[in-house]
C-alpha cells in the first residue's frame, strides 16, 4: 500500500529581516491511509509549521513531499488551492469559522468553491450538520455558539468534500475538557469510518487516540514509531 | 469563472458590511450627481448660448461705411466712405462666395401711434432676402416683407415680437393699421420670439422692419447703414472679408488693406470663440464633477483596502478550505463594482429626475434664458458610466489584487 503522505528530508525556513530561523530541519514522515496519528512535542518545535506544509497551506523550502503519490512541492496555487478543497480537511484550533455567516453557510463554503450546485449543495450541507449532531443549530451564528459547537461545525466544514484525509491542529486546545472529549470521540468514529488522521496535542489524554505518536523537537522528529503508552510515561 | 460562487460569496459577505457600504453609495450619489448636473448645465448653456446665437442668424457678416486711413491715389486719409444702395447686387455679382446679401436702413427715434398709444422706437428698411438671413421669421398668420412690398415700395410693417406687446396688447395686430411719423403703416406680420445674444443697431424684437426702398422714400437718406450678407460656407468667410475690400476699394478709391474704411463684423469668427468657451466651460464643469467623483472613487478603495484589511482572517479561511486566488481577486473587484454602480446607478437617477424636474421651470426668468435648462444627453450618461465603471475597477483592482496574494497561512495568523 503506496503512503498517502510522504516526507523526505522535508525543511522549512522562515526569513524574518536579515535573521533566518529553520522551523524544520529534514522530517522523514511517512503516513498510511486510514492511520490516526497525533503529533506531540514542546511549543515552539514546528508543530504547527508541519501540519501547514502537510494540509498544503504552506510549501517546504526544500526536501520532498508527496501527498497521495503527487508532488506537492512544485505545484501552482490553483493547484495547492484544489488540494484543499477536495483532499484535506483542516481544523483549527481557533475554529477559523467565518463569523457573520451561520453554522449552515459556514459548512457550505467549501461546496461552493467544488462548485457543488444548490439543491445537492444544500442536501449535502443538512447532512453533514447532522453527522456532527449540530442538525438544529444550521441558522447560528458562531457567536451564539459555544466552543465545543463551533468546534463540530469547523469539522463537518472539513468534512464537506469528503477528503480522505483531516489534520487537525489543536483542535480541543480552546474547549473544556467534556467538549473536548466530545470531539476527540468524533475523530474516532472518523477514523473508524477510514479517515486518516492527523492530529496535534499537548493532551496526552487525546494522543493516546492515536495509533501513532509522532514526536517534535526543534524542527526534528524523533522516530515516529514510539508507543502511545511508553510517551504517556515519560 | 464561476459566476455563482462569486455571486453567493458576495451576498453573503455583503450584509456585514452593511453600514461601510452605504455611506460609500453615498458618497458616490453625491459625486455622480455633481458630474451629472455640472455636465448638464454645460449642456443646457451650450443649448441655449447656440440658439440665441442663430437668433440674429448664422453665417453672416455686417459691413458698415468707415473713414479712409491710409492715403490713396493722391486722395488724403480722413475720407469717409458710405454704402450705396447698389452696393449689395455690385457685390453680390463679384463675389460667389456670397449667398445671399441686403442693405439695410436704420433710424432711431421713431414715432409710433396706435389708438392711445405712442412710442418712440427703432425702424429699419430692408429688403426680403433678411426673413433668410437675419432670421426674421414671422409667426402663423402673417408674413415677411416681400418684392411686392419692395417694388411698389408698399407701406407695409413687420415687427418684432416685444414691440407687438406693447402696441397691441392681446390684440391680433395683422391687418391693423399704426402711424408711424404720422403715415399710416399696415401690419403684415409679427416676428418669431427669438433668443438674441449679440445684436447691432437693437434687438430684432424690438424692430418695426419697413421695405427698403419704402424707407428711402421716406426718410430720404442717402446711404446704407449696413450690408448684411451671408456666406454658402462658413469657412469662406475670411475669403469674402478680402474680396469684399477689393471690390469696395475699387469701387470707392481705398487702399484695399485700409481695414478702417470699412468694418466688417464676421459672427462666424465670434461663433467660434464663442464655441471655444463653451468647450472650456464644459470642461472645466466636467473636471470639478470628475474630482468630485474622484473623492468618492478613493473612499470606495479606502473601503475595499480596510474591509480587506478587516477580512485577511476571513480571505485566510477561505483559502484553507480551497479558495483560489481568482476567487478572492473577483470577490473583492466584483464588490468594489457593484457598490460603485450601485451608487452610479442612484446617483444618476436623482440628477436626471433633478433635469427633468427642471423642465417642468417655466423659462420666463431671465436667468433661464441666458443659463438655460441643464439638459442629461446620452452623451453625458456615457461618459458618467465610463468613468464611473474604469473608477469601480481601479478602485477595486489593487485592494483585491493584494487580497489575492496573501498567503494563507500568514492571513490565518492575522488577528
Ligand atoms: N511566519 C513565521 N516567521 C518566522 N518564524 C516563524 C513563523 N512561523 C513560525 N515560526 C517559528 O517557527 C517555530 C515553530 O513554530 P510552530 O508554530 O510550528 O510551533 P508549534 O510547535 O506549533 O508551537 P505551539 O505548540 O506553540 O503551537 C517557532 O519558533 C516560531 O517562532
Ligand atoms: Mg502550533
Amino acid at each position: 500500500m503506496s503512503p498517502i503522505i510522504y516526507m523526505k528530508q522535508v525543511k522549512k525556513r522562515y526569513q524574518t529581516g536579515a535573521v533566518a530561523f529553520e522551523a524544520l530541519k529534514g522530517i522523514n514522515l511517512i503516513v498510511n491511509p486510514g492511520e490516526f496519528i497525533a503529533v506531540v512535542g514542546p511549543s515552539g518545535s514546528g508543530k504547527s509549521t508541519l501540519m501547514n506544509i502537510m494540509g498544503c497551506l504552506d510549501v517546504p523550502s526544500s526536501g520532498i513531499y508527496k501527498l497521495e503519490d503527487e508532488l506537492v512541492n512544485k505545484m501552482t496555487h490553483n493547484q495547492l488551492a484544489d488540494i484543499r478543497n477536495q483532499k484535506i480537511g483542516f481544523v483549527f484550533q481557533a475554529f477559523n469559522l467565518l463569523p457573520y455567516a451561520t453554522a449552515f453557510e459556514n459548512v457550505e463554503v467549501p461546496l461552493l468553491f467544488a462548485k457543488v450546485n444548490g439543491k445537492k449543495r444544500r442536501a449535502r450541507v443538512i447532512e453533514l450538520l447532522a453527522r456532527v449532531g449540530l442538525a438544529d443549530k444550521a441558522g447560528n451564528r458562531p457567536t451564539e455558539m459555544s466552543g465545543g459547537e463551533m468546534q463540530r461545525v469547523a469539522i463537518a466544514r472539513a468534512l464537506a468534500n469528503e477528503p480522505d484525509i483531516i489534520l487537525a491542529d489543536e483542535p480541543t486546545g480552546n474547549l473544556d475538557s467534556k467538549s473536548g472529549s466530545g470531539i476527540v470521540s468524533l475523530f474516532d468514529e472518523l477514523h473508524s469510518a477510514g479517515k486518516t488522521i492527523v492530529i496535534i496535542t499537548h493532551d496526552m489524554n487525546i494522543a493516546q487516540h492515536a495509533q501513532r505518536l509522532v514526536r517534535l523537537k526543534d524542527g526534528l522528529m524523533d522516530t515516529g514509531t514510539e508507543d502511545p503508552q511508553l510517551a504517556t510515561a515519560s | 469563472m464561476h459566476l455563482i460562487t462569486i455571486y453567493n460569496m458576495f451576498v453573503r459577505d455583503f450584509r456585514k458590511q452593511r453600514k461601510r457600504i452605504t455611506l460609500t453609495l453615498i458618497a458616490l450619489m453625491w459625486g455622480t450627481i455633481s458630474i451629472m448636473l455640472l455636465l448638464a448645465f454645460g449642456e443646457g448653456l451650450h443649448y441655449q448660448l447656440s440658439l440665441n446665437q442663430k437668433g440674429m442668424g448664422s453665417n453672416i457678416g455686417v459691413m458698415w461705411a468707415g473713414q479712409t486711413s491710409i492715403p490713396f491715389k493722391g486722395m488724403g486719409k480722413g475720407r469717409r466712405i458710405h454704402l450705396y444702395k447698389e452696393d449689395p447686387a455690385f457685390l453680390a455679382e463679384r463675389i460667389p462666395e456670397i449667398r445671399t446679401i441686403g442693405g439695410e436702413y436704420s433710424r432711431w427715434g421713431v414715432r409710433l401711434k396706435y389708438r392711445d398709444k405712442l412710442l418712440s422706437e427703432h425702424c429699419t428698411g430692408i429688403p426680403p432676402e433678411f426673413e433668410e438671413m437675419r432670421h426674421h421669421i414671422p409667426q402663423a398668420g402673417g408674413r415677411m416683407i416681400n418684392q411686392l412690398d419692395m417694388d411698389a415700395k408698399r407701406r407695409v410693417a413687420f415687427i418684432g415680437s416685444q414691440l407687438k406687446e406693447r402696441l397691441f396688447e392681446d390684440e391680433d395686430p395683422i391687418g391693423k393699421v399704426v402711424m408711424m411719423n404720422n403715415m399710416p403703416f399696415t401690419i403684415i406680420g409679427v416676428m418669431i420670439e427669438k433668443m438674441q445674444m449679440s445684436n447691432y443697431e437693437g434687438m430684432d424684437e424690438d424692430v418695426i422692419a419697413i421695405p427698403a426702398t419704402t424707407f428711402k422714400a421716406i426718410f430720404g437718406d442717402a446711404y446704407l447703414d449696413d450690408i448684411v450678407y451671408k456666406a454658402h460656407d462658413p469657412n469662406q468667410m475670411a475669403v469674402i472679408e478680402k474680396k469684399i475690400f477689393e471690390a469696395m476699394g475699387q469701387r470707392y478709391k481705398f487702399d484695399p488693406a485700409d481695414d478702417r474704411a470699412l468694418s466688417i463684423w464676421d459672427t462666424v469668427e465670434g461663433q467660434k470663440e464663442m464655441s471655444n468657451m463653451l468647450m472650456g466651460i464644459k470642461v472645466f464643469l466636467g473636471i470639478i464633477g470628475f474630482l468630485t467623483l474622484l473623492i468618492a472613487g478613493v473612499g470606495v478603495a479606502n473601503i475595499m483596502y480596510v474591509s480587506i484589511r478587516e477580512r485577511t482572517r476571513e480571505i485566510g479561511i477561505k483559502m484553507a478550505v480551497g479558495a483560489r486566488r481568482a476567487v478572492i481577486l473577483w470577490q473583492f473587484l466584483i464588490e468594489a463594482m457593484m457598490i460603485t454602480f450601485l451608487g452610479g446607478f442612484f446617483g444618476m437617477a436623482i440628477s436626471w429626475a433633478l433635469t427633468e424636474g427642471f423642465k417642468k421651470v417655466p423659462i420666463d426668468s431671465d436667468v433661464l434664458e441666458f443659463m438655460g435648462r441643464p439638459t442629461v444627453s446620452p452623451e453625458i450618461g456615457l461618459i458618467v458610466i465610463a468613468i464611473l465603471g474604469l473608477m469601480g475597477l481601479f478602485s477595486g483592482l489593487f485592494p483585491a489584487l493584494r487580497a489575492a496574494s496573501v498567503s494563507p497561512v500568514e492571513s490565518l495568523r492575522y488577528e
